[in-house]
């Protein structure tokens, strides 16, 4: 890893909060970047960074490993069924049966089995994309539908973003506080909190808070969609001494370009400033 | 022959429990020497998979039906390989569901619920 | 008693705001929110009453006993999910939230110094008032929601309601996993709250595939409209080619806001908003079989 780096995960207690609109936005404005997506079940930002040449995207399959069972060197004592605690094995009419869907790929059965029976073949749960898009380094990873858990897929893409020069990254995680959310800043330098002016927004966001006082990383919150009137959520910023990053404030074109993918620092110039200023103070809480 | 019946209470007059994974126990009743056995059901523990152990359960005691109200798509997978015939239960106590059994009363259960994959 | 479920395929479209709407229209006797990341129903339902507490356990998870530990490292070793470091001062410790129960370090421990121990995913909730009973659950740290976490939040709401009652709203999980695969088993209707835009078709498609997959009815609202008119266009299109029911359209509405700042779902403010909620509340329960309640 770059020595010179900042990681900056971006994260909200839920969707729609803007946490997508803030993290390819901050990614335009300190390029030459990374954009990780590890919203994995819904990975949105590839809309809103489309591809300088759609021809030179590569797509990585992204697999776990998973027991297979030789049915002849199989006795029959059932070890691995008894061990495992997932119950992915079953053992039926003298034959093994695996679940591969339920298996974690801890490796245990194939610890346990003492007649070697058991060895590793690979089973695909999702992808990652990797390209260029106006300076930036794109990589968007997807989970399979209906699969268990996207911690795989995101391991997978927070390991390929080792692989580029870029300083600074910044990582669109899932929203909620999950654990899929901790595998995505457990990189991290700082975490950059959005959210939105609603008692849902504030309930949201003491969520997200938490998770992230557990982290021990350093954190800030963007206010995003203010309006008028009372903000719940700024006012849980003053109550908890969280530092605001940045106010952008609701606006229908932002709105708009946004319902269209586009990127908003790029095609609405004023707000370039509002996430440069995100940016800037970021930059300033790491200092500290 | 051996019907197995998730039951929530280790009584022939229980409700079929409506759970079949995570039910807390199972009657094994043999239709020729009309003996009844009640078993903790050791899946109802488990965190994920609890469908697919207990099939297991079911299987490993020589069972040839299966009356349930529900059952995922991994367990059925797990009885069927088994040779195990799972109908669907009527409403009423797991005495009037063999019963009904007895009498060819009751249909094969046809639609299976997903798994929960065991992520807890 | 008809169940109906509301989702999104991505959060932020509006899907608690219209629950609660619902809700309130409907007087429903049977609530619960699957949206056991970010449960936030309850802070326009106003129940008001003590929630019945009950401890729900995830996987067991495992410790290292460090007085019987001999930093042989083989635990550190042998686990595939990264959830074992050493500190320091040369102590292993198992981080709870990475561990995923799996047993494997305890096997392979040559002193068995590493336990199992319960651990509580998070907390069941149930609040019985007059006007409803209210299921949710709460998440304690780091663990997410899970398909029988969601599973166990319903079953506590019908175990507590007669078959008799009208209807039950539940507010669901978003995304496309196994929680939503959950919340979906077993309703009678999914109500999808779709947002026109580029990622909010993305994500209805997906969404309507995940509930397709189940053989659910769908019925398909649009909310904030307004902003963007083509793509709500595009949404109502792909209604019709799907034979999906669009069941109508909800403009943006500055006094949405207030309302939920104020505790109030929408239909209980004075706008615009509410008089679409309310056409989109009728045409729903039109699809679900049920006269005006």
């Amino acid at each position: 890893m770059p020595n010179n780096s900042l990681r900056v995960a971006v994260l909200s207690g839920k969707g729609g909060t803007g946490k997508t609109l803030v993290s390819v936005n901050l990614a335009y404005v300190s390029s030459p970047s990374i954009y990780v997506d590890c919203d994995v079940e819904e990975p949105n930002g590839q809309y809103f960074l489309q591809p300088d040449d759609p021809l030179s995207l590569t797509r990585e399959v992204i697999e776990v490993l998973i027991p297979t069972i030789d049915p002849v060197i199989c006795n029959g004592c059932r070890d691995c069924v008894e061990f495992c605690r997932f119950h992915a094995l079953a053992f039926i009419k003298n034959r093994p049966l695996l679940f591969p869907e339920v298996c974690h790929s801890c490796g245990g059965c194939e610890r346990v089995c003492t007649r070697g029976a058991i060895t590793r073949s690979k089973r695909a749960i999702g992808s990652a994309d990797n390209y260029r898009s106006d300076g930036i380094q794109v990589i968007s990873g997807a989970m399979n539908i209906g699969e268990s858990s996207g911690v795989p897929v995101i391991r997978h893409v927070l390991a390929i973003s080792n692989n580029f020069p870029e300083e600074t990254i910044v990582i669109d995680c899932p929203p909620g506080s999950a654990c899929v959310v901790m595998e995505s800043i457990s990189d991290a330098d700082f975490c950059v909190l959005v959210a939105e002016p609603t008692i849902f927004g504030a309930h949201n966001l003491r969520m997200v808070h938490e998770l992230v006082c557990r982290s021990d990383k350093p954190f800030g919150v963007v206010l995003n969609k203010c309006q008028e009137g009372w903000n719940p959520s700024e006012d849980y910023c003053v109550d908890h001494g969280i530092p605001v990053l940045g106010r952008i404030p609701y606006d229908p074109l932002i709105g708009q370009l946004s319902s269209e993918a586009k990127l908003v620092s790029r095609e609405y110039p004023a707000t370039e400033r509002f996430f440069r200023e995100i940016l800037s103070n970021i930059r300033k809480e790491v200092a500290k | 022959m051996r019907i197995a019946i998730p039951v929530s209470d280790k009584s022939m007059q229980s409700a079929v429990c409506p759970s079949f994974g995570r039910a807390p126990y199972f009657l094994f009743y043999n239709t020729v020497t009309g003996e009844e056995e009640f078993l903790d059901n050791s899946a109802v523990a488990s965190q994920g998979g609890a469908g697919i152990r207990a099939a297991q359960l079911i299987a490993d005691r020589g069972t040839q039906t299966l009356i349930t109200e529900r059952c995922g798509e991994n367990a059925a997978e797990v009885l069927t390989k088994a040779e195990v015939m799972i109908y669907h239960s009527i409403p009423g106590s797991v005495a009037e569901n063999i019963d009904a059994n007895h009498r060819n009363e009751l249909v094969l259960l046809e639609t299976f619920h997903k798994g929960h994959h065991g992520h807890a | 008693m008809k169940k109906l479920l509301i989702l999104s395929g991505k959060g932020g479209t509006g899907k608690t705001t219209i629950a609660g709407a619902f809700v309130h229209l409907s007087g429903a006797p049977a609530v619960a929110d699957c949206d056991v990341d970010a449960p936030n129903l309850h802070l326009i339902l106003h129940d008001e009453v003590e929630p019945i507490r009950e401890e729900f356990c995830g996987m067991n998870k495992f410790v290292i006993e460090d007085s019987l530990c001999i930093r042989c490292g083989a635990c550190l070793e042998a686990c595939r999910f990264d959830a074992i470091q050493r500190n320091t001062k040369g102590i292993y410790a198992i981080q709870v939230d990475a561990c995923e129960g799996c047993a494997v370090c305890a096997y392979v421990c040559p002193v068995q110094a590493i336990r199992e121990k319960e651990h509580i995913a998070g907390d069941l909730l149930l609040s019985i008032s007059d006007r409803r009973v209210f299921s949710t659950a709460e998440l304690r740290r780091g663990g997410g929601t899970s398909g029988r976490l969601v599973t166990e939040v319903k079953n506590r709401l019908f175990a507590r309601t007669s078959e008799d009652s009208p209807i039950a709203i539940i507010d669901g999980s978003p995304g496309i996993g196994c929680p939503v695969i959950a919340s979906i088993s077993g309703v009678d209707m999914v109500l999808i709250v779709a947002e026109p835009s580029v990622t909010g078709i993305s994500d209805l498609t997906r969404i309507v595939k995940t509930a397709r997959g189940l053989g659910t009815r769908i019925a398909i609202c649009v909310n904030r409209f307004d902003s963007n008119l083509n793509k709500t266009s595009e949404i109502e299109s792909y209604c019709r080619e799907e034979n999906l029911s669009f069941v109508g359209r909800i403009p943006y509405d500055p006094e949405v806001v207030g309302a939920v700042n104020r505790g109030l779902t929408i239909v209980e403010a004075d706008c615009e908003a509410a008089v679409a909620v309310r056409k989109v509340y009728e045409e729903t329960m039109q699809c679900l079989g049920l006269k005006e309640i």
